[in-house]
């Protein structure tokens, strides 16, 4: 039986209520824009790019809870990761939201806290939302969507 | 308007507990949803089938199965037989005047792009409107867009208020001499507002404007007299009156009917056909083409059988009840906001929690073996309407009980809780 504690995590509960780098980049480098048409959650991600390097990043938005605290929780972890860096955390994390990933990945950091996502099949594209926007803003287009 | 009889609930416990005995014909209701009991408050979505539509499903394709109105053999002729009864006790349902009114289609969706297409579509022009309301599903509204789009033709939308109810007079401000078609719903599935329709109906009708009702969210909770509300269009599905998904119905008005082209051509909808020139069957299967749900169809049948067992109007008083109650459990949670506040209002009840986000809400409701829809209801421009993204909905069928109701708002207590640690 599912706990609910282990879906909506204190962790959670707290990047939802208080979203880290939440708010607009004037000197942005790429932007992308992300919509989950099921729930209705609009983000927008802002990165700034040096040298292959996350230098900073943060996003805007509305949305349910996981969408929010996702987007919260990978803007914190991408500060200065490489590009590849980035794109493989996707894939772990994307790996641990659907099942096969590991929690105790020390890569993932925070980001486990989202591994009870996976009990809930529709809610997984409420957690990858913005991980497709930031792939999207790294691949040079303008909007993702879940669909 | 009135659609419902004086309630019967008031007169005591007696009705309501005869219905909930009927919870037993629901094999679904004794369910287990992550360990815990299925509340079941998804009705609008759709609805929970009884014991009796899934046997004769069964029994047909364990002891009928065969192709219809076709075959000389035994199983084709009693196949058609369970069929076309079906679609009598369907025009009974509805009180339709004859059985050639009654088409059977996959869905309300479907029954409503074969008016727009094959009524609608030869006789608008550029400029003319087709009216509809602001609190169309749509299923409502994407169709007429479709016919707009290729014909010139302009939508026009009546808007509605804050509690959800049409503004007064509107629609018949807005029915012209360009109006060539209005399409109404009759019970909103996201609001649960019952419009006036019988009114809405006479009003057009003194302009000389056809009415289509979209009657998916009315059927399986009040009667429906289609000669009564004079329309001349009435869609519904099966699924929303328990009966299997796949079916639907279109009522139309039998000279209206007769005067549209088919919708779609092939088997079953001609009587001669030559590479130079084919005939049409004559009603209800020129606009039948092709092997139908055939089970599903003498599902409904069976469906309805047991509606009219029970009653709709004991089945409204209770549904009432249940509204009433829902109602004033939730005037008492800080923060709820309800969306949807008609005077004359169907058993659903649309909502939001403080600032939780409805689809965190139905979470932790499922959570709980609550089953409620979220996001908005395939009626995005109501959202747009009242200027959010999403509501969470519990809609009530007559199984459902004040006990449900109860575990419902335990839930959301819950989810409250969840959200102010």
């Amino acid at each position: 039986m599912m706990d609910l504690n282990d879906l909506y995590r204190e962790v959670i509960v707290d990047h939802n209520r208080s979203p880290r780098n939440f708010r607009t980049m004037a000197d942005a480098t790429c932007t992308a824009a992300g919509h989950n048409p099921l729930c209705g959650d609009q983000l927008t991600l802002y990165l700034k790019l040096r040298d292959g390097v996350i230098e900073d990043v943060s996003f805007q938005g509305s949305g349910c809870a996981i969408s929010i605290a996702s987007a919260s929780l990978m803007t914190e972890i991408l500060k200065g990761k490489s590009e590849s860096e980035a794109t493989r955390l996707f894939d772990k994390f994307h790996a641990l939201v659907t099942d096969t990933g590991d929690e105790s990945d020390p890569d993932l950091g925070k980001l486990a806290a989202l591994a009870g996502v996976r009990q809930y099949p529709s809610r997984i594209k409420c957690a990858v939302l913005s991980w497709h926007a930031m792939n999207a803003a790294l691949h040079g287009e303008s909007r993702a969507s879940t669909e | 308007m009135s659609v419902l009889a004086p309630s019967v609930a008031d007169s005591g416990p007696g009705p309501t507990a005869e219905l909930q005995g009927l919870r037993e014909e629901f094999p679904i209701l004794r369910t287990k949803i992550r360990g815990k009991p299925l509340v079941y408050l998804d009705n609008a979505a759709t609805t929970q089938k009884p014991r009796s539509v899934i046997d004769i499903e069964r029994r047909y394709y364990e002891e009928w199965n065969a192709n219809i109105h076709r075959g000389v053999h035994w199983l084709s002729e009693k196949a058609t037989h369970e069929y076309e009864h079906a679609r009598d006790t369907v025009r009974a349902f509805l009180n339709a005047r004859s059985r050639k009114e009654i088409i059977y289609t996959r869905g309300t969706t479907e029954s409503i792009n074969l008016v727009a297409q094959s009524f609608a579509r030869p006789r608008l022009r550029p400029g003319d409107e087709v009216l509809i309301t602001g609190m169309e599903h749509h299923s409502n509204i994407v169709p007429w867009q479709m016919v707009c789009q290729l014909t010139g033709a302009r939508l026009k939308v009546v808007p509605i208020t804050d509690e959800g109810e049409l503004v007064a007079g509107e629609f018949e401000r807005s029915l012209s001499e360009r109006t060539r078609i209005a399409a109404i719903v009759h019970v909103s599935n996201a609001l649960g507002t019952i419009n006036p329709v019988r009114q809405m109906v006479a009003a057009a009708h003194a302009r000389g404007v056809p009415v289509l009702l979209d009657g998916a969210q009315a059927v399986a909770h009040m009667p429906v007299d289609v000669q009564d509300l004079n329309c001349d269009f009435y869609a519904f599905s099966g699924h929303k009156i328990f009966a299997p998904t796949g079916t639907g119905i279109l009522y139309g008005r039998e000279e209206l009917l007769d005067s549209m082209p088919p919708y779609q051509g092939g088997g079953d909808m001609i009587r001669t056909v030559s590479f130079e020139n084919t005939t049409y069957a004559d009603l209800p299967s020129k606009f039948e083409a092709g092997t139908p749900n055939i089970a599903g169809g003498i599902g409904l049948g069976a469906a309805i059988d047991f509606v009219q067992a029970v009653g709709l109007k004991r089945i409204g008083a209770h549904e009432r009840d249940l509204l009433r109650y829902a109602t004033e459990r939730a005037l008492e949670v800080p923060g709820l906001r309800i969306i949807g506040q008609a005077r004359e209002k169907a058993a659903v009840l649309s909502f939001l929690l403080g600032d939780i986000h409805p689809h965190d809400v139905g979470t932790i409701l499922d959570s709980e073996g609550i089953a409620i829809r979220t996001g908005h209801h395939c009626a995005m421009p109501i959202m747009t309407r009242y200027r959010i993204p999403a509501t969470a909905r519990a809609s009530f069928a007559f199984y459902n009980t004040r006990e449900e109701v109860d575990q419902l708002f335990t839930a959301l207590e819950v989810a409250r809780k969840v959200f102010s640690r």
